[in-house]
């Protein structure tokens, strides 16, 4: 290394910087990665699955040694209310395949194996370190202060998660807002592998993810989960921090009250909480990404805020793998031409823009602002749908009504333009 | 309408791998004139129940058992907080499982 330089800097071990450091390593680059917790994947928190498309691209087979917990072949869906449970189930072998295939995982065991792999390709692991602020020369970034440490580099990579204060401190971005990030609350609860293949009616080594709409969340814009792991369960609500803030209960509580709804109390049965989490998820899509190129620096993962929560499927892994490959391809060009100005490093918009990072993005942009703006979803469709099926399987003796009838005087409740409203509304924001 | 936080999060922490820094709270609250009502927001919205309200209607926070979600920051980070900010390397939460 010339006069103690690095080549790239990166802040955050998660798994946005750890890919990032893990390509730039392996073609050779002088990289450190600081982290502020004791090991990579200490501060950090999953739903959560990974699906794997990005991540195969980079480590062949990577679900082969990985620390993965199940893979998913079972999707539910669920709208739920205080005393019932409408569940959409689809299970298949195609949900499986490889290369479409996703994983149930844990982040302390898998940011660690993750990174293994980049120390492994030479990555200068730094980890208990807090980086307080950047080094800033005439609008250049040029390196991290860590308390009274300095430590320079061609490039700093920003992939220090959703909060980023990094990213705030340049003025790349303002203050989020309550309406951009939800709050995830979870337990994981551990229970015998067989008993969990049984509860979930999953194979060995594959499992179930379940996502819930309605009650969890207190009719507010969020939901509940449930990923089954190996030897336990993942399980939590999430709810938009605009939308908490007016819920008649604490979120600690939803979580309390989803756990002991009936539907769920059974299959948590015996099982013993072995840790209990909290974690932001930007929510937001396109429209809070923020500033991401600069001279010298780059944003990737979290902190860029690349995440999609469609409610039927959540992403936000596979876009961290995704920006890291283009933020690396950005570095390498970079490094080739010696040129780190943020007009050059506007390559790793383009590369962005080229991947599935930005095309989700753009492709799901209005669907953060549907899902808020369409509260039925959450307080209204869960309830009509269990009153529908009370109709269709409560048996009472009572003179039968038609079908029709039946099924229209809930439909009415809620009403029929509204209904139709809503469902060309949502499937236009897909 | 005033929510009560009647749970009791605090067992649910106990379970979890926490080094708290004793000598620097990474979270402060204004010392005075704390807005209630925005007080209130963290009541609801804090995962792990650290803000409450004692049986004289005062604010209680300890920052110990913080899970450093960020939460308090982006609700009450321009009003009742004083200070926001990560601990120090090495200390806070130690996720096992995440």
């Amino acid at each position: 290394m010339s006069d103690d330089r690095f080549d790239a800097i990166i802040v955050g071990g998660g798994i946005a910087g750890t890919v990032t450091a893990y390509l730039l390593a392996k073609e050779g680059l002088e990289v450190m990665l600081v982290e502020r917790g004791n090991y990579s994947g200490s501060k950090n928190v999953t739903g959560g699955r990974i699906y794997s498309h990005s991540l195969e691209k980079i480590i062949p087979d990577f679900a082969q040694e990985a620390p993965v917990e199940r893979k998913i072949t079972r999707e539910k869906i669920s709208l739920m209310t205080d005393d019932s449970n409408v569940t959409i189930d689809f299970s298949s072998t195609r949900l499986g395949q490889q290369g479409s295939d996703s994983y149930s995982v844990l982040r302390g065991a898998f940011d660690q194996w993750l990174a293994g792999k980049a120390e492994d390709a030479g990555v200068q692991m730094v980890t208990g370190i807090r980086v307080d602020n950047l080094i800033v020369r005439e609008g250049k970034v040029c390196g991290i202060v860590a308390g009274e440490d300095e430590m320079e580099a061609n490039i700093t990579i920003l992939a220090d998660g959703v909060n980023s204060l990094l990213a705030q401190k340049l003025g790349y971005r303002g203050e989020l807002s309550p309406h951009q990030v939800a709050v995830g609350v979870k337990e994981i609860i551990e229970l015998p592998s067989e008993v969990i293949d049984d509860r979930f009616n999953c194979k060995d080594g594959e499992g179930t993810s379940w996502l819930f709409a309605g009650t969890p969340s207190a009719g507010k814009v969020g939901g509940g989960f449930i990923y089954t792991n190996k030897a336990s369960i993942s399980l939590g609500v999430v709810c938009t921090l605009c939308e908490l803030i007016k819920a008649n209960k604490t979120i600690p509580q939803m979580l309390e009250d989803f756990k002991s709804h009936p539907s769920i109390e059974p299959l948590l049965k015996g099982g013993k909480m072995i840790e209990y989490s909290g974690h932001l998820v930007p929510e937001g899509g396109l429209h809070m990404v923020p500033k991401i190129i600069g001279d010298g620096v780059l944003i990737v993962g979290d902190a860029a805020g690349f995440c999609i929560n469609l409610g039927y499927a959540v992403r936000g892994m596979d876009f961290a793998v995704g920006s890291a490959e283009c933020a690396a391809r950005a570095v390498l060009k970079a490094k080739e031409t010696k040129n780190y100005s943020a007009e050059f490093l506007q390559c790793y918009q383009s590369f962005l823009d080229d991947s599935f990072v930005m095309k989700d993005l753009k492709h799901y942009k209005n669907f953060p602002h549907f899902l808020e703006e369409t509260p039925r979803i959450f307080d209204g469709y869960p309830g009509m749908a269990a009153d529908m099926m009370t109709d269709l399987f409560v048996v009472t003796g009572n003179p039968p009504q038609s079908m029709t009838r039946m099924m229209m005087k809930h439909v009415k409740q809620i009403g029929l333009l509204n209904i139709a409203k809503d469902g060309w509304k949502g499937v236009r924001s897909l | 309408m005033r929510i009560v936080n009647t749970l009791n999060v605090d067992h649910k922490l106990g379970i979890n791998k926490f080094h708290v820094d004793e000598d620097n709270a990474h979270i402060t609250l204004k010392e005075e004139n704390i807005d209630m009502e925005e007080y209130q927001k963290l009541v609801i919205a804090c995962p792990a129940g650290l803000y409450k309200v004692d049986e004289n209607c005062s604010v209680q926070f300890d920052y110990a058992g913080c899970l450093e979600c960020g939460t308090c920051r982006i609700l009450c980070g321009r009003t009742i907080l004083e200070k926001w900010e990560f601990p120090q390397g090495t200390m806070g939460i130690e996720f096992r499982f995440g």
